[in-house]
């Protein structure tokens, strides 16, 4: 069942990307058309070519771009997630990335300057304010 | 004579146009009619596009959901035999809520088909992958959870979708294109979220954990029903009990039953209840900022906050809320700086809470709510 879904979407976007280059191409030719109108002297014939052609071609790479843009948007990126250690004796902290098993208030690794356990005090993720500005 | 033949060559032109021009009237009355007759026809197929677009990204998040549980599993679990075939077995599973016509008992109904689930998804955990300790065992089920949530939402889009194509019903299409927007942000939610669990990272909704981890640290911890943990921490000259779910496991407890083991052990002589919790917060309120307030601060079905209601109304116990705004996708995805840091100014808000309404040698239940993965104590 999700098979057939698939294969239909993947057609209709290769139907959809041959209309888009359908359009340009016909676009492109309209603009040459204007050119060679342009060369006899029927100036407003080539006006209209040209304009009909400089629509098709804005048309079809916007929406082309779209497409584009919507593939790339899928993409799930991963926040880097870091996880603070310290040392309640020497109080020396390390951070570094998140592994797996690593969890809040975690006792284990040696410290490097003492030797003693040290606890995991802080796992989270630094969000970049790029699109939040509340 | 090169003015008059400019002028010669003018009027050609405008004869050819004259010649042509019914040719772009004729077009532009073509395309007026269209829009008049089919205009609402090409909208329903522009939603349709864009309803496509979506469902194509949902499918996208669903296998990538799927893909992620069984390698989890593959990794951890060392299963005998290729687990791809339960997990998508398990990814249909439902549950039919109880009957409500008589609402009497119906919270009791639905606890106990919670907890038929809760145990069936469990045993089904470990026939998947057999080498898991508990907490592995924690985190796999609630990431198998988060990649059903994603299976259930994909189901539905494309139902909706296919129906839409199938009657070219506006409406059918239009109701699904209008929510659409909040559907693929709760999508993408669970996608990180679904993440988070299989790595065993804390989530957002975990802060009231953190906070009572906070508390409870340096302790003596004992174990209470169900999946808790409770350490009686002297605070500013007060008694309290500080409550979480079991840690580092995925799991949120049932808080309702701790709550109550405690009041009865303590004979309903508790000052007041603090609860903490993840809220959703409104767009422009700030992540992670901290408000307070009265009720029973828990979500889920609803089954802890009624047991929590009813032991409290049995003993007349004041119950207060501290709460860390965040929104659907902070709550599930791992949890953000500006959450972990809020859990010290929850800290602060409790305290002082607590000597505003409280008095020295009393007794406070302090139950940190939410989803305990990543957080020990
Ligand atoms: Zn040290």
């Amino acid at each position: 069942m999700s098979k057939t879904q698939s294969n239909a979407t993947t057609r209709i976007s290769s139907f959809v990307l041959l209309i888009i280059f359908l359009t340009l191409a016909l676009s492109l030719t309209a603009l040459i058309l204007a050119t060679t109108f342009f060369g006899q002297g029927n100036e407003i014939i080539a006006g209209y070519l040209l304009l009909i052609g400089f629509i098709g071609v804005a048309l079809s790479t916007y929406v082309l771009f779209q497409t584009r843009r919507r593939m790339l948007r899928l993409r799930i990126e991963i926040p880097p997630i870091v996880t603070t250690i310290e040392c309640r004796k020497c109080g020396f902290k390390s951070v570094r990335e998140f592994q797996r098993g690593d969890y809040i208030f975690k006792e284990g690794e040696p410290c490097q300057k003492c030797n003693e356990k040290m606890l995991i005090t802080a796992i989270y993720r630094e969000v970049k304010d790029k699109e939040k500005t509340a | 004579m090169a003015m008059s033949s400019a002028l010669q060559n003018g009027l050609i032109q405008l004869q050819l146009f004259e010649e042509y021009s019914w040719v772009f009237n004729l077009l532009f009355y073509v395309i007026f009619v269209v829009f008049i007759f089919y205009g609402q026809r090409i909208q329903m197929y522009v939603m349709l596009r864009e309803v496509e677009g979506s469902l194509f990204k949902l499918k996208y998040i669903k296998d990538e959901g799927r893909k992620i549980a069984i390698e989890t599993i593959k990794e951890i679990g060392k299963p005998q035999t290729d687990p791809a075939v339960r997990v998508d077995r398990f990814l249909e599973y439902f549950t039919i809520g109880p009957q409500s016509l008589d609402p009497a008992g119906v919270v009791w109904k639905l606890e106990h088909i919670l907890d038929i689930r809760d145990v069936r998804f469990k045993d089904e955990v470990k026939l998947m992958a057999p080498a898991t300790d508990d907490t592995q065992a924690h985190n796999l089920e609630n990431t198998l959870e988060a990649a059903m949530a994603l299976n259930f939402i994909y189901k539905i889009i494309r139902h909706f979708y296919l129906l839409g194509k199938k009657t070219l019903s506006l409406y059918i299409i239009m109701q699904i294109q209008m929510i659409l927007p909040l559907i693929m942000r709760e999508a993408e939610a669970y996608a990180s979220a679904l993440k988070a669990f299989a790595y065993g990272q804390p989530i957002g909704d975990g802060a009231g954990a953190l906070v009572a981890a906070k508390l409870m640290r340096g302790h003596e911890i004992r174990k209470v029903p169900k999946d808790c943990v409770v350490a009686t921490v002297p605070i500013e000259g007060r008694t309290t009990f500080v409550m979480k779910a079991e840690g580092p496991g995925g799991n949120v407890g049932k808080i309702g039953d701790a709550i109550k083991t405690v009041i009865d052990e303590n004979e309903g002589k508790i000052a007041t209840i603090i609860m903490i919790d993840a809220a959703m917060k409104l767009e422009g309120e700030e992540v992670g900022e901290v408000a307070e307030g009265v009720g029973a601060a828990i979500g889920g079905p609803g089954v802890d906050q009624f047991k929590i209601e009813e032991s409290i109304l049995k003993h007349h116990i004041p119950i207060n809320a501290v709460i860390v705004r965040e929104d659907i996708g902070d709550a599930v995805s791992p949890m953000r700086k500006e959450i972990f840091e809020s859990a010290d100014k929850a800290i602060e808000r409790i305290k002082q809470l607590m000597l505003e309404r409280t008095k020295e040698g009393d007794k406070v239940i302090i139950a940190g709510v939410g989803n305990s993965i990543g957080i020990g104590q």
